[in-house]
């Protein structure tokens, strides 16, 4: 393998792992500050036992999302010398910021958190959880901006002379709405996967009747809240297509497996991409118009197809393809069982295959997550900057051999991790809340 | 102008992280020596437990205002020293790991291989930052193109490992101190007669180092042109000769402070030093890069230096109000707690 498959699988095995961990602190942090500020308000040791029991496996997952974060800052610098000298001017103060801004803050007050139960008062002590969860959810925005400018480049200018991107416009960056679409479709998924993390491990101890009532009411709380999370993350959804549509048209149709410009251009419902020979080898149940109408809001609007642009600009079509139509479906069982959830919450005796049911989609929500970021990033190749720069223009000149070894590194180092990560969530996600805390 | 006000911020941001975070990295490397019943590791572990988190974003934050402001030198640097950077990033996740899982299963087989890895991350994180500030200092081999002409064992070189050995001992001089504040009882006796030893080990390897600085390096150079820059060096001697002073006296916090001084004067010292160089070429002098060759538009560095002049205080007065919450030696009541490490 040469020198930039390795380094962007590098960066896959980084970025992916990373983001096992992250969706769950942005969510959670919210559900954590809800229910610590009615243990702030009221007082009830009921919802202070709630905090402690969802904030130990948050912790838990909190330290390896950290840490996986500082491997990609590393990463631009590492693997990507020429990116990061191309466009430094604007990407690097949009990470520099996010550390100065959010980090600092976070990590600070998720020890004070952690550790300050019995040096704060009640109310200073909520303040901690609600200063960690805006903290998360802007640090995870001031990323995205940096994302967005990858997506959809605005407020630079091409220096020859310096051979690089300069900035021009601060607030342009700042302002990408194409970031903000996906800050947005982001956040809703990890709040979205955090309610489902939440009606899974209170499923699992309903389905065996310990702990009951805590969990009951944990489920009760979070079971409408998902669904209208998971709601408005469809919208969001869409919206986002649409920004896709505008602003990355080989992306959509790679998403689409869509080869042939046309007006009304059909949905299939079933569709395999045939990419070698540039047609899909099945498309079956189409709905005329839907693509054009979802894509541009009306029936007759022209969709250009991947035949007309050259092959060398389109990204892997297969994988970008499957990625969307898996998050898509997903998306669809995640609204179900949501609705399932909400309607079904107040009764004592909640189906048991609905219980089973949620148990087992824990898993799933992080699934769709990593496939809609597939599609995002594989489906921005072959640019590293849309339409700027080529991602095999952007790698550093470091040796094959290092990045096989780092590379082997990591494959090594977060499987070990992740098993250990994921051995202990279960453990004392199973082992419920500890009963005699005062 | 803007290039050297950036240029000195940046190298306190790398001063601010060896003071914080030196301190929970030498202690780690102490451990084995200090803490031989498991009630004294986990009180070791605390010692650090609420700090080392809030630490480790000044890494983070010197990475990223390298990025921001010195774009070019950051890719080079970073692809480069690509060997020992990556070493650092796996030492520090398991150092981070080492203290979240320690304690969360109950097996002495476990917490075993944890405090291994806790042990040999951290030393190693302390020798590897050493390595690398040592090589910045002296310059390493790498052509106008950013490609690196060596390989990790050529960092390796004999001031490379005076600098490894230098930090080690410094961090670790900074960690027994923190842990005489955060211990009592015959911790914190062992804590002190660690710190002792360990200064011994920095004022001998000082002398080594700067003996080898001024025949691998020519950091000299500036101070010769601007002799006002003396006040470093001296004042980083002046802070270490302290250090033994305020722990005879007790004055454990004015200790601690005294170390954290000469930390950071020792790096300024070695940074402004090579200024306005930041990543010297020892094969090409055309691809030294420079605080002005290397930097960002001015554009961009004038809004960032709004953003760390308005941010940087508001954090250093956060992480102060957190460091005086949680300023009183660790207890066995609360190693008894469930948030304990």
């Amino acid at each position: 393998m040469d020198v930039v498959m390795l380094s962007r699988l590098q960066f896959a095995v980084a970025v992916f792992f990373h983001f096992i961990f992250v969706p769950l602190t942005l969510g959670l942090s919210v559900i954590l500050v809800w229910m610590e500020t009615r243990y702030a308000a009221t007082g009830d040791e009921f919802w202070k036992r709630q905090v402690k029991f969802w904030g130990r496996l948050f912790l838990i997952n909190f330290t390896l999302g950290v840490v996986t974060g500082i491997t990609l800052e590393f990463q631009f610098g590492t693997n990507w010398s020429r990116y990061s000298e191309y466009v430094g001017d604007i990407f690097g103060s949009l990470l520099a910021i996010e550390a100065t801004v959010a980090f600092f803050l976070e990590s600070t007050f998720i020890a004070v958190w952690h550790f300050g139960w019995d040096k704060l008062s009640r109310r200073a002590h909520c303040v901690c959880i609600w200063l960690v969860a805006i903290a998360s959810n802007t640090s995870a925005l001031w990323i995205i901006l940096a994302n967005g400018f990858m997506q959809h480049p605005v407020g630079y200018t091409i220096n020859e002379a310096a051979g690089r991107a300069e900035l021009t416009n601060f607030t342009d960056v700042v302002l990408n709405g194409y970031a903000w679409g996906q800050y947005a479709h982001t956040i809703l998924a990890s709040w979205a996967l955090a309610g489902f993390f939440v009606l899974g491990v209170s499923s699992w101890h309903l389905l065996r009747k310990s702990h009951s009532d805590f969990f009951h009411r944990a489920f009760r709380m979070v079971a409408p809240y998902t669904l209208a999370l998971t709601l408005i993350l469809a919208l969001s959804g869409d919206e986002q297509g649409k920004a896709v549509a505008q602003h990355q048209p080989v992306k959509l149709a790679a998403m689409e497996a869509h080869w042939h410009t046309m007006n009304n251009a059909p949905f299939y419902l079933f569709v395999w991409p045939d990419p070698a020979n540039q047609t899909n080898s099945v498309e079956f149940l189409g709905i005329p118009s839907l693509m054009s109408w979802i894509s541009y809001g009306s029936a007759d609007a022209e969709v250009k197809g991947l035949l007309d642009y050259p092959p060398s600009d389109w990204p892997p079509v297969s994988e970008v393809f499957w990625c969307f139509r898996g998050m898509v479906a997903l998306g669809v069982v995640f609204l179900l069982l949501a609705f399932a959830a909400t309607w079904q919450r107040k009764r004592e005796d909640i189906c048991p295959h609905l219980l089973t049911g949620l148990v087992w989609n824990i898993p799933l929500p992080y699934v769709a997550i990593m496939m809609g970021w597939a599609v995002a990033e594989i489906g921005r190749q072959p640019w590293i900057v849309y339409g700027l720069m080529r991602t095999s223009d952007a790698v550093s000149p470091v040796p094959a051999s290092s990045v096989s070894i780092s590379l082997l590194g990591f494959i090594v180092v977060y499987s070990i991790l992740g098993i250990l990560d994921i051995y202990l969530l279960r453990k004392y996600a199973i082992k419920g809340p500890d009963a005699q805390e005062a | 102008m803007l290039e050297t006000i950036w240029f000195v911020l940046w190298t306190l941001l790398w001063a601010v992280y060896f003071v914080l975070d030196g301190f929970d990295l030498g202690l780690g490397a102490l451990m084995p020596a200090l803490a031989k019943t498991e009630e004294e590791r986990r009180m070791v572990y605390n010692a650090s437990g609420p700090f080392w988190d809030g630490n480790e974003v000044w890494l983070i934050a010197a990475g990223g205002v390298t990025f921001a402001a010195f774009p070019t030198v950051y890719a080079v640097m970073f692809s480069t020293l690509y060997a020992p950077l990556l070493l650092l990033l796996f030492a520090l996740i398991l150092r981070a790991v080492s203290y979240e899982f320690r304690n969360k299963v109950d097996s002495p087989v476990w917490r075993a291989i944890w405090d291994w890895v806790h042990f040999i991350v951290n030393l190693a994180a302390c020798l590897l930052l050493g390595v690398f500030f040592a090589n910045l200092f002296m310059g390493i081999p790498f052509d106008v193109n950013g490609v690196y002409e060596g390989n990790l064992l050529k960092l390796l070189n004999i001031y490379g490992l005076a600098g490894g050995l230098f930090f080690l001992a410094a961090f670790m001089m900074h960690g027994a101190i923190w842990l005489t504040i955060k211990s009592r009882d015959e911790l914190q006796t062992k804590a002190l007669a660690a710190a002792g030893v360990c200064w011994v080990a920095v004022a001998v390897l000082l002398i080594v180092f700067l003996v080898l600085t001024f025949f691998c390096t020519s950091i000299f150079g500036n101070y010769l042109r601007m002799p006002w820059l003396i006040v470093l060096p001296a004042l980083a001697v002046l802070a270490l000769l302290f250090v033994p002073r305020f722990l005879n006296k007790g004055h454990l916090w004015l200790a601690w402070s005294a170390s954290g001084l000469f930390l950071i004067c020792v790096t300024f010292f070695g940074v402004m030093g090579i200024y306005p160089n930041m990543l010297i070429s020892s094969t090409d002098p055309a691809a030294t890069l420079t605080a002005f060759n290397g930097a960002s538009t001015s554009n961009t560095l004038e809004i960032m230096l709004v953003v760390a002049l308005v941010m940087v205080p508001i954090v250093l007065l956060y992480q102060f109000w957190m460091y005086r919450l949680f300023s009183k030696p660790v207890t066995r009541e609360e190693l008894e707690s469930d948030h304990a490490y």
